[in-house]
């Protein structure tokens, strides 16, 4: 058994995600099988291998795309994004109490 | 009653160009062909009326004035529910933003709209994006045109579905495992998959970020052409688009396969291909050696672990992309009497089962203590793919191989095992890996007539050799092969 209860338990607090008792018992047994599959990647020698930490580019030689220029552009959408907010207090986001007293 | 007339790119435009349509007409016409079907398909979510027929408008109005048209005027195209689209819904199949609009155009929408293609709307999805039979969709499944008891493939399922039905002459898909291609294999559409970094992302409600890539999908390898020559291209607005040399991807559509070399590895015709699938492939592969293609035995060694290293590297990164939907700027919130429990009942009512999973997954493989066995060990494996792919781009112009395992499985088949549908996507992910492009063109269909897919990839930026391939393969009659 790779995963139990308790280390689900853990990653959904991570994640913050909600979960039912049941849910908790059906992604036990299905992340179990998944990272039981996974270890194939263990029969692999990595030890002079390189992770592939960037993809663009990787098939043309240019490892040095070039920079943007840096200049100021306007950007005036806080209205249109506080309209789509759940419950925004202009120009904030308003959210729970997180600080106690 | 006649069949109702299958609408191409050059066919709308002759139309236009003539006077025998305008705009406006042919955008009614597609509406009335959504409103007759999708009832049954499923395949729109939401419909955009207001900005097609403005659109459509505005390209009847450059008519009148005898104005030049610019290349996809009054081209009815559809847009998968994960890309951003101004003032039109986008719920990327989701719960959690059933109601979000964005205030702006992804870069490939924005692009398309100067082009002056008709938005009919947003296409169903698996739920951001996450999954191969559209069946995770919040909004119900999608049903394949072509046998609607089966899936129409996922997760782009709604674009290929639409455009497979004629209820739209080409989409916008995205693929970050096959969700381009497996859907146009299932379907019998052609589904391009650009070069990682070729069409910009900007707008694109990110999954994993360094696999994803939007992608056109059309009827034929023309259309599928010309909407990729408008799409592509370098855009300041995404760090990871290319500053690559654009070549007009619609010249080589006619050129002959002059003793090109087709790559063919042996990896992708063993244990688990159905014995149909790989009769047609086969057959396909032939038909490519008769247009003057030479047929290169391959070996991609690193091909059995692609599945692992896919489902690592994507489910990490999407535990990290996901994390933003909290309830807090946007999208569903679900009260909490603190901040943490606001996050955690929000995410519990808004995500489906396989975006729980996934995020599950990859928080647990980017977790402190697993980090280097999981997803750092995927990087190293996914660097192994890449050059099992650079190796054979040595010696081969191009690799062919089916596109999925099996035609299009029944709706149900596969969901009580999400192991089982993440191997189905066994072709696919290695290209995806490798950031290489690649297409999916219908060659040939099973004895009950389901549609079969070949994958055709070649080297980074080299999405016109692609086409050309698949152009002269469709010409001499690749789907009936």
């Amino acid at each position: 058994m790779k995963i139990s209860r308790g280390d689900v338990l853990r990653v959904a607090e991570l994640a913050h995600l909600g979960l039912s008792p049941d849910e908790v018992d059906k992604y036990r047994d299905q992340l179990d099988g998944i990272l039981t599959y996974v270890e194939k990647l263990n029969e692999l020698d990595l030890g002079k291998v390189e992770p592939m930490a960037q993809v663009l580019y990787a098939g043309s030689g240019d490892t040095h795309p070039e920079l943007r220029e840096d200049i100021l552009r306007p950007c005036d959408v806080a209205a249109l994004v506080l309209a789509d907010a759940p419950d925004a207090a202009k120009p904030f986001f308003r959210v729970p109490r997180v600080i106690e007293k | 009653m006649s069949a109702p007339t299958a609408w191409t790119v050059a066919g709308v435009r002759a139309a236009l160009e003539g006077k025998k349509v305008s705009a406006r007409e042919l955008a009614a016409e597609f509406y009335g062909r959504i409103d007759r079907r999708n009832g049954q398909l499923n395949a729109f979510l939401t419909l955009s009326p207001e900005r097609a027929y403005a659109q459509a408008d505005r390209i009847d109005a450059a008519v009148a004035r005898g104005e030049a048209l610019p290349p996809l005027a009054g081209v009815p195209v559809a847009i998968k529910d994960v890309i951003s689209t101004r003032d039109i819904r986008t719920t990327c199949g989701s719960k959690i933003l059933e109601s979000y609009v964005p205030p702006y155009d992804a870069t490939a929408v924005e692009r398309l709209d100067r082009a002056g293609a008709v938005f009919l709307g947003k296409t169903n999805c698996d739920e951001f994006a996450m999954g191969g039979s559209n069946e995770n969709s919040a909004y119900g499944p999608v049903r394949n045109p072509v046998a609607p008891d089966r899936v129409p493939g996922g997760s782009s399922g709604g674009s290929a579905a639409a455009v497979a039905a004629g209820l739209a002459v080409a989409a916008l898909g995205t693929d970050t495992g096959g969700s381009i291609r497996q859907p146009g294999a299932y379907c019998g559409v052609s589904g391009l998959m650009p070069t990682y970094g070729r069409v910009s992302r900007y707008g694109l409600v990110a999954f994993a970020s360094s696999l994803d890539k939007i992608g056109p999908l059309a009827a034929n390898v023309a259309d599928t052409a010309a909407v990729m020559a408008v799409i592509a291209g370098h855009d300041a607005n995404d760090s990871t688009s290319a500053a690559v040399p654009m070549p007009d991807y619609t010249v080589n559509l006619d050129k002959p396969l002059d003793r090109l070399r087709i790559g063919v590895p042996e990896d992708y015709f063993g244990a688990g291909l159905d014995p149909e699938v790989k009769e047609k492939v086969q057959a396909g592969v032939a038909l490519l050696e008769r247009l003057g293609c030479r047929r290169i035995p391959l070996q991609m060694p690193h091909t059995d672990y692609a599945i692992a290293t896919y489902y690592i590297i994507a489910t990490a990164e999407a535990s990290s992309n996901l994390a933003r939907y909290d309830g807090v700027r946007y999208g569903l919130r679900v009260p909490g009497s603190t901040l943490v429990e606001m996050y955690r009942k929000t995410r519990e009512r808004g995500f489906g089962p396989e975006v729980k999973r996934r995020i599950m997954l990859g928080t647990y493989a980017l977790s402190a203590g697993y980090y280097d066995a999981y997803y750092l060990r995927a990087q190293k494996v996914r660097a192994l793919i890449a050059r099992d792919f650079a190796d054979a781009f040595q010696k081969v112009d191009a690799i062919v191989t089916p596109t999925s395992p099996t035609a299009a499985f029944r709706l149900g088949e596969k969901t009580s095992d999400p192991l089982q549908m993440y191997l189905s996507d066994i072709y696919t992910v290695t290209g995806s890996l490798a950031g290489v492009p690649g297409i999916s063109v219908p060659c040939g269909k099973t004895k009950a007539g389901l549609p079969i897919g070949m994958q055709i990839l070649a080297p980074h930026f080299n999405e016109g050799r692609v086409l050309q391939i698949a152009s002269a393969f469709e010409k001499a009659g690749g789907s009936g092969v």
